[in-house]
């Protein structure tokens, strides 16, 4: 089914199912430890044996000998695999580094070794008597020293390097008030609760991998051009995964060291990368160098706008597009936005959860709190005078498919109670803390991608959903179970979904906020044909029957699902294609974050005391998952703008902190209460579901209201992430 | 983790004996010890469990303190009724630590033998004089920023991670000990701790095979009991810097702190600055600190952490 006019009535707009809110349908399954894990495939995979990885103790240069005899002989190992006795090995598209290290080294901890042994405590323990002679070579690890050598780096996911409309330098001379300010992130880690884990088993040649991933079918073909196999021979499966956030987008060392280990012991075996191998192993978020000028006339009406970013990745990476949401939110004539990428030797940078925008936001909602200061207008007011419902780069012949910024400001504000901040910072107390609110607009496109579904039903009405779609804890089996319900007119309990499975018809996957849209709009095109099978077999024109009640109906004549299934059962597959609408409409999702924070008068320690956000994001297919996918990125959010870090140690070349100890992340106590309000919204130019995606919109913004909250309860600006109390001190001491 | 033997030692005395033999340990609550040994940071070849040994009893001296079993919990110490009652700093300063889940395993014996979350500590493939004596300090002109400006030297700038051992330094606790021979003895807390010099690896008074059996308070202070924790964010974080304090009716008060020192640090300086308030004792108590450019902060950090003290004090 292809999807290339905007969408009519159709049977998602019953609402019976979809739209509801709902209990996630795997959640008994995860509570009572029956939810298999791919570390835990003792069922499907018995007898495994275990690897450890051992991790490159230099960040840049080359292996000069492996010494294995100490380690072979060590109690329980079952074979050693390194780059010397692993065979050709080619790299995935997705992988900027390679996954098995050697005898080039690209970063540290690349993986040099894979040590098996029948238990994880001998392979652990045989993997430290690994011998490695290494030659270490002089890197680069400090962004802002490579910054200068920056190059434009080649368009991907966030479009082009530069973008220029209008003249913004002779729009930023003639402004009447001028915001000149730069910004930076930090290097962040994933840290997702599940780790990277695959166990891996041969048949013959044919290899399966049960692994934790979030792309199934990309991964298929990214391990089979790693190994050099055919993908055929490749079975990827992933049903249940521990959180993602873009760390499992792609395969992993623990995937290749597996299906190598496996092959070579002609056994079972499983990895898993150990958290505090995990931010230097894998990838992370990159830390960016950001500049943003904003021109305005005095009532904050933006003539010029430009988003400059540095930020820095391994030889043939990637850049971190921070400057994506300034192409697109905030109306102006003339614009600037670019993007430099350095050559670093630290591990790989890759995307995180709103890659772009996530850390573009924190640097261009903070940027708008300077202009809205500078003019005396209010922060939500500001924005709302600077809302744009076409593209700004490509001009009202490409206009927004949806964008309700205005209405998620407005509403968000009222709810929070925006009218009781005082506009002017350091003024109110509260015992030993000093309170202010921030406001931030959060803003993350909506991209979408072919997905493919496979629907049946069985000889009881039972309805059963096959697709490679995965599951990161977003709650993509409750939202596919509900569109097949919807769709076939059977109860939710009525719905078998299986997900994460390459036998199964390829979905768009989890990433980039889309798979949610997508993977339904697939299931919706699925059911669409078996419908029409359905009516067939009943003699009903597919166009005029209703299914309800477990029924094909026609007027006053109805027959059961299940008989017309039969015994065998009715199946049908497609897939949902996306036309242009994406191209002649701008998709975007759209809200508002609101936060309320004390700091101490003394310590400068930060307490988020409220977060509130209103969010239009499409249709909310489950306002539950919706919620708690929302509310979990408001919290990365904090991270992000309070404590999130990986420290980088210029002289080794390394993320230092890296367990959960040192690298720290918003616990329960950092977490206050936190209102989520969705905008009604249908996007018509979406898709069928006229959903929008709405996993990563939450992060999006969300650290900048703190940020901008700090200031109004201190008058102290910081543009430094995260914004720390040595930070904060410091800043006071020069104010 | 090394492969490594176990035993359940049937008295103090038969376990100190063990303990004095290479390669072993003694196992309290294992929660600084395990992951240790599973990073090979530690690689004892035998662990004596000093579990089941009636050493987690809380009892009153006759002297008027009381007598902390080694094997008291965390949990179980805080929650104390005359603990909480007369000694509410090391209560507080308990709960500020660690996680529930921490506290329910971790004893009072092995609270004070944590070792530091130095990060270059905790990476075997970086330099570290604690870890691997005469390797160098990574940590020195690297990421330095949670660790210790006080007490540290050339060799070693790692902080001493424990809550509850800045209270016990507060109340003037006594640690008791039986040797490998079978003799007791009682170190005081001030004395326990050993400062990095050239030895960062030797970090407290105990002999070989010497197992701490209890600690001993005196008889109660009185006072006003705080213990103020200062970390990057609210909860399961070590300190940046924390402040014990007992604000005592005369005017007499007495401090130690946590988070910036390579041991729990008090100094006799500090205490009697306390009538002359805030910024004296902060002065008083930063003497002679060593800090890096990242942890610099943890002065003022300090100074304001005992200002917001002395004014809930007079609030």
């Amino acid at each position: 089914m292809k999807f290339d006019t905007p969408a009519t009535t159709n049977p998602i707009d019953r609402g019976r199912v979809i739209g509801i809110p709902h209990d996630r349908i795997d959640g008994p399954a995860k509570v009572t430890g029956t939810a298999p894990y791919a570390y835990e495939r003792h069922d499907a995979a018995p007898n495994a044996a275990y690897g450890w990885i051992v991790g490159s103790a230099i960040a840049k240069g080359r292996i000069g000998a492996i010494d294995l005899r100490a380690a072979e002989a060590a109690p329980g190992v079952l074979g050693i695999v390194t780059h010397q006795n692993a065979g050709p090995l080619g790299k995935g598209n997705f992988n900027t580094a390679h996954l098995l290290g050697g005898p080039q080294i690209e970063h540290y901890e690349q993986a040099v070794a894979l040590v098996i042994a029948d238990t994880l405590e001998n392979a652990r323990d045989a993997a430290r008597l690994v011998r490695i002679d290494y030659a270490p070579e002089q890197g680069r690890f400090d962004l802002a020293a490579e910054r200068d050598k920056g190059v434009p780096p080649p368009p991907g996911f966030g479009g082009p390097a530069d973008t220029k409309t209008g003249d913004f330098e002779a729009g930023f001379a003639k402004a009447a008030v001028k915001i000149d300010q730069s910004y930076t992130t930090p290097d962040q880690s994933h840290a997702m609760m599940e780790p990277h884990a695959t166990t891996a088993a041969w048949n013959g040649d044919k290899l399966t991998l049960w692994t934790s991933n979030q792309m199934i079918a990309w991964s298929v073909g990214e391990m089979a051009k790693t190994l050099k196999i055919p993908p055929e021979n490749i079975r990827l499966v992933s049903p249940y995964i521990g959180g993602g956030f873009g760390a499992k987008l792609w395969v992993r060392a623990d995937a290749l060291l597996a299906a190598l280990g496996s092959r070579m012991i002609g056994r079972p075996v499983k990895v898993a990368i150990a958290r505090p191998q995990i931010p230097n192993n894998t990838v992370h978020r990159p830390a960016t160098i950001q500049r943003i000028r904003i021109g305005a006339d005095k009532q904050g009406v933006i003539d010029a706008i430009a988003h400059e970013v540095w930020s820095g990745d391994l030889p043939g990476g990637g850049a971190e597009t921070a400057a994506q949401q300034t192409r697109l939110l905030y109306r102006g004539p003339n614009r600037l936005t670019t993007h430099r990428l350095s050559t670093l030797d630290l591990p790989e940078g890759n995307a995180m959860r709103a890659p772009g925008e996530a850390v573009g936001l924190l640097a261009l909602e903070v940027a708008m709190d300077e202009l809205a200061e500078a003019c005396g207008v209010d922060p939500v007011e500001l924005r709302i005078r600077n809302d744009v419902q076409y593209d700004p780069e490509a001009g009202p012949q490409r206009p927004f498919s949806s964008r309700k910024l205005i209405e998620c400001l407005r509403e968000g504000a009222e709810r929070f109670g925006w009218n009781r901040r005082n506009p002017k910072p350091g003024q109110v107390r509260d015992g030993r803390w000093l309170v202010g609110m921030g406001v931030a607009s959060a803003f993350r496109n909506n991209l979408v991608g072919k997905s493919g579904a496979r629907i049946g039903v069985d000889a009881e009405g039972h309805v059963i959903v096959e697709t490679d779609m995965t599951d990161i804890g977003t709650g993509s089996y409750t939202i596919i179970a509900q569109t097949a319900a919807e769709m076939m007119g059977v109860p939710l309990e009525a719905v078998t979904v299986r997900l994460g499975d390459s036998r199964f018809p390829v979905s768009a996957g989890s990433g980039g906020q889309w798979g949610a849209n997508s993977s339904t709009a697939g299931v919706y095109a699925a059911a669409m044909a078996l419908r029409a099978k359905l009516a067939e077999k009943a003699g009903f024109p597919a166009d005029k029957a209703l299914f309800e009640d477990g029924l094909i109906r026609l007027g006053n004549q109805s027959q059961p699902l299940a008989t017309l299934a039969g015994r065998e059962g009715l199946w049908a597959e497609d897939s949902m294609e996306f036309g242009d609408l994406d191209k002649r409409y701008a998709q975007a999702t759209f809200g508002a974050h609101f936060c309320e924070v004390g700091v101490d008068i003394d310590t400068a320690e930060v307490r988020v005391r409220r977060m509130g956000g209103a969010f239009a994001a499409g249709r909310i297919l489950n306002p539950k998952s919706a919620r708690s996918q929302v509310i979990g990125a408001m919290t990365m959010g904090v991270g992000a703008a309070l404590m999130e870090e990986l420290s980088v140690d210029t002289r080794f070349g390394f993320f230092v902190n890296h367990d959960m100890a040192e690298y720290l992340v918003p616990v329960h106590a950092d977490i206050p209460q936190q209102d989520v309000l969705f905008i009604d919204e249908l996007d018509d130019k979406s898709s069928p579901m006229k959903a929008k995606g709405v996993g990563e919109l939450g992060i999006c913004g969300a650290g900048a209201a703190v940020a901008n909250a700090i200031y109004n309860a201190t008058g102290v600006r910081l543009r430094d992430y995260p914004l720390t109390i040595d930070k904060i001190l410091a800043a006071q001491r020069v104010a | 983790m090394r492969p490594f033997t176990y035993s359940r030692a049937a008295s103090v005395e038969e376990a100190a004996k063990t303990a004095a033999t290479q390669g072993a340990r003694f196992i309290a609550g294992g929660t600084n010890l395990l992951d240790l040994m599973k990073l090979q940071i530690e690689t004892p070849t035998h662990l004596i469990d000093v579990n089941h040994l009636g050493l987690d009893r809380i009892e009153p001296t006759a002297e008027g303190g009381l007598k902390i079993g080694a094997m008291v919990r965390n949990t179980d110490l805080a929650a104390d009724k005359t603990v909480r009652r007369d000694y509410a700093v090391l209560s507080r300063a308990l709960l500020a630590g660690a996680s529930g889940q921490l506290r329910n395993k971790a004893t009072t014996g092995g609270n004070l033998l944590q070792r530091t979350r130095c990060p270059y500590f905790y990476d075997t493939r970086m330099p570290c004089n604690k870890r691997q004596p005469g390797s160098g300090c990574g940590a020195i002109k690297g990421m330095s920023r949670s660790l210790a400006i006080l007490g540290t030297s050339d060799a070693c700038i790692a902080q001493h991670p424990s809550d509850m051992a800045v209270a016990l330094r507060l109340l003037d606790a006594q640690v008791d000990a039986v040797g490998a021979d079978g003799g007791r003895r009682s170190i005081p807390i001030a004395d326990f701790h050993l400062l990095p010099g050239e030895t960062p690896h030797i970090e407290n008074a105990l002999k070989p095979g010497e197992l701490i059996t209890s600690v001993t308070l005196p008889k109660p202070l009185g006072g006003t009991h705080v213990y103020r924790k200062v970390r990057d964010r609210a909860s399961y974080a070590f300190a940046l810097v924390s402040v014990a304090a007992v604000f005592g009716k005369d005017g007499r008060s007495r401090f130690a702190f946590g988070g910036i020192g390579a041991k729990p640090w008090r100094t006799d300086a500090a205490d009697a600055a306390a009538p002359s308030g805030a910024a004296a004792v902060a002065e008083a108590a930063l003497s002679g600190a060593r800090p890096t450019a990242q942890n610099a902060f943890k002065q003022q950090l300090t100074a304001r952490t005992l200002a917001s003290l002395y004014r809930q004090k007079g609030a």
